[in-house]
């Protein structure tokens, strides 16, 4: 496997199970607008999982983006842990979301100069979609953070909880070195110090504390994940798991 | 006087506005049908909802989000619209919580397979939008003009149902099984989503005189059988009702009893998901509570600072 | 409980050299939440160039009952129509 596939393939990963994390909001929103809002999220990370996946299904060549998708078990997923983690309150997916947001954001913004065309114009399109959802999340975090005390208490919980989940963020391995050294991929440890910007001042905006750095998860690179993304994994592809030789 | 003029503009087929006269009774009869197909559509999210984290492709789920979120948004048009009538959102929920205001019993049932999307997509989508397209027609301009906009998005729905059911009935033999299994769950329910037959329908006769409505229930249901039976035969599954069959005089397909116990068992709050439904929304609205007071609170402090 | 959330109009312009049209309303807590809404409801198609929301409670609305006091005024005032002169046989362009 390449490591042009193996990059591509995460990025897909991310987006769906995020994506996975967002649809489970349907129907359950705090007011119908906003549940509107969290669907079209979930409908353009779709969108992008579905783009990298096809093109991740065809540098593979045997394998279609459904199959992708659909048929391989956790230890072969590569998503960012922070991706995985569950809804819990608006607050806690207003969090999660945001942090991975930023991040998105300045990834696309680099990987749209990656001299892979394709992943240049999968990267270009999905900047639009980051965009909007990180001016959307930044948006709640600071009416939230600025709310009443409540809302307050609750985001910096659950800023205090996924703060772990961003190291891995920047973390280079051998695929992400070959990607940056052959001019395709990003440099992660760059975007560290313009995310660092971001989140500083979105968060003084929002009245937050940021957390101080300790504990860092990793290992997703590796298929190393949190207890939570077998579940997931388990709901989203009961039916082309069950009925192997079914079409949909 | 004004009820003279107020029907010789009906019969003018002049749509009445919100700043003009109305009976009461015409007011009334808009909040209940109104807010009632607004709850529809927003309760209606759940059943199809049940499936989006199972959707069996990428296209699949994109498909289905997509459509059940067009759900929500048709239900803000209906709020929006129902809202005119000097009602506001928040007492309509609080209707419906209280179980004053009701909604389409055919959300009542539980979806057990994918084949399930398609049959909703296909019968429930399917007699909604007969319905929908009939009330274009409507007297009251801004429920008119909701349903000009709801038709125009749910072209798709139906095409998708019927697609999975398409789909899964020349798939293997468990998809066929499957989709004949959701056609016969969901067969009689969708042909009752028309309402009691017009000799049982006391309120037909204001809704027909003041053009709210404008067709009959009966109407309407032999429109979507007749409609619909040919669609069935093309994809090879068979519709649950024996006395199904062309009637050459009538112009029309003949159809057999419907179970109207069961109908009214279940617009009372006796079917077997109407206690989830319920309970689904009112969690929703309850947890979304300290978010909404967040976001109020957040909006004074900024009015302060900008005085 | 049910204390009111503010309700705001929603525009669309659904392309440059068009009119913003009324499209029905959101509800927001605030302006920017209100724009963000109003985009997420009502241009899930694709329909929008540009988007207007404004405060239901500052729209002023004239009433049904002034109507004719209103309007008719206007209704004999043909001359405001271009069908209402008489053009010379044969004359063109004009």
């Amino acid at each position: 496997m390449s490591n042009l596939f193996k990059y591509t393939l995460r990025i897909a990963d991310s987006s769906l199970v995020l994506g996975q994390r967002m649809s489970e909001w349907c129907s359950k929103g705090p007011t119908l607008e906003e549940d509107i809002a969290l669907s079209n999220i979930a409908l353009d990370l779709f969108g992008q999982a579905n783009g990298f996946y096809e093109y991740a299904a065809e540098l593979d060549g045997s394998r279609s983006k459904d199959d992708l998708a659909f048929k391989r078990n956790e230890r072969e997923f590569f998503n960012h842990q922070l991706s995985e983690q569950e809804n819990g309150n608006f607050g806690t997916t207003t969090v999660r979301n945001f942090l991975h947001d930023a991040f998105n954001f300045l990834f696309y913004t680099e990987l749209a100069s990656s001299k892979d065309e394709i992943l240049a114009a999968l990267a270009a399109k999905s900047l639009k979609e980051v965009k909007y959802h990180l001016r959307h999340s930044s948006n709640w975090l600071i009416r939230l953070g600025d709310g009443t005390n409540e809302s307050n208490l609750k985001v910096q919980e659950a800023l205090d909880f996924l703060w772990q989940y961003t190291g891995e963020l920047f973390e280079m391995d051998e695929v992400d070195n070959d990607m940056l050294d052959n001019g395709l991929g990003v440099d992660n440890i760059q975007l560290k110090i313009k995310w660092d910007e971001l989140i500083n001042n979105t968060l003084k905006k929002a009245k937050l504390k940021r957390p101080i750095d300790g504990y860092m998860a990793t290992g997703s690179r590796k298929g190393i994940h949190t207890e939570y993304l077998g579940f997931l994994l388990a709901e989203m592809q009961f039916l082309p798991r069950a009925y192997p030789d079914a079409k949909w | 006087m004004l009820e003279e003029s107020f029907q010789e503009q009906i019969d003018a087929e002049r749509k009445i506005e919100p700043k003009d006269w109305m009976p009461d009774d015409y007011r009334k009869h808009l909040i209940r049908q109104m807010s009632q197909h607004a709850h529809s559509e927003v309760i209606g999210m759940q059943p199809e909802g049940n499936w989006i984290t199972r959707a069996p492709s990428l296209r699949a789920k994109m498909i289905l989000l997509a459509k059940v979120q067009d759900e929500a948004g048709h239900g803000l048009y209906l709020y929006s619209a129902t809202e005119t009538l000097g009602i506001s959102r928040e007492e309509l929920v609080q209707q419906l919580h209280e179980e004053k205001a009701k909604y389409s019993s055919i959300f009542n049932y539980p979806t057990l397979s994918w084949a399930d999307m398609g049959a909703i997509g296909w019968l429930v989508d399917g007699a909604a939008i007969v319905n929908q397209v009939s009330l274009q027609r409507t007297s009251y301009g801004p429920y008119s003009r909701a349903m000009v906009k709801i038709c125009k998005e749910e072209s798709f729905h139906q095409r998708q149902g019927y697609e999975i059911m398409a789909e899964m009935a020349k798939g293997t033999a468990e998809q066929k099984e499957m989709a004949q299994d959701a056609l016969n769950r969901f067969w009689w329910p969708s042909i009752m989503m028309f309402g009691p037959q017009d000799s049982d329908s006391p309120r037909t006769g204001n809704a027909m005189k003041w053009k709210i409505k404008r067709q009959t229930n009966d109407e309407l249901r032999q429109s979507f059988i007749d409609k619909t039976v040919g669609q069935a035969e093309v994809i090879g599954l068979t519709i649950p009702d024996p006395d199904l069959k062309w009637n050459e005089d009538r112009g029309h397909y003949d159809f057999g009893e419907m179970n109207w116990e069961e109908f009214w068992s279940v617009v009372n709050g006796n079917g077997p998901c109407n206690k989830q439904r319920l309970a689904h929304h009112k969690k929703a609205h309850d947890d979304g509570e300290w978010v909404r007071n967040a976001a109020k609170e957040y909006a004074r402090k900024q009015e302060l600072l900008l005085n | 409980m049910a204390e009111n959330e503010t309700v705001w109009e929603v525009f669309i312009q659904s392309k440059n050299g068009l009119a913003h049209k009324h499209v029905g309303n959101v509800h927001a807590a605030d302006k920017v939440m209100a724009l963000e809404n109003a985009r997420e409801l009502y241009t899930r198609r694709n329909e929008g160039s540009c988007i207007w929301v404004v405060k239901a409670s500052e729209i002023v609305s004239s009433e049904t009952e002034d109507s004719e006091a209103f309007f008719d005024p206007s209704n004999d005032k043909m001359y405001r129509h271009p069908t209402f002169y008489n053009m010379p046989e044969g004359s063109k362009h004009i």
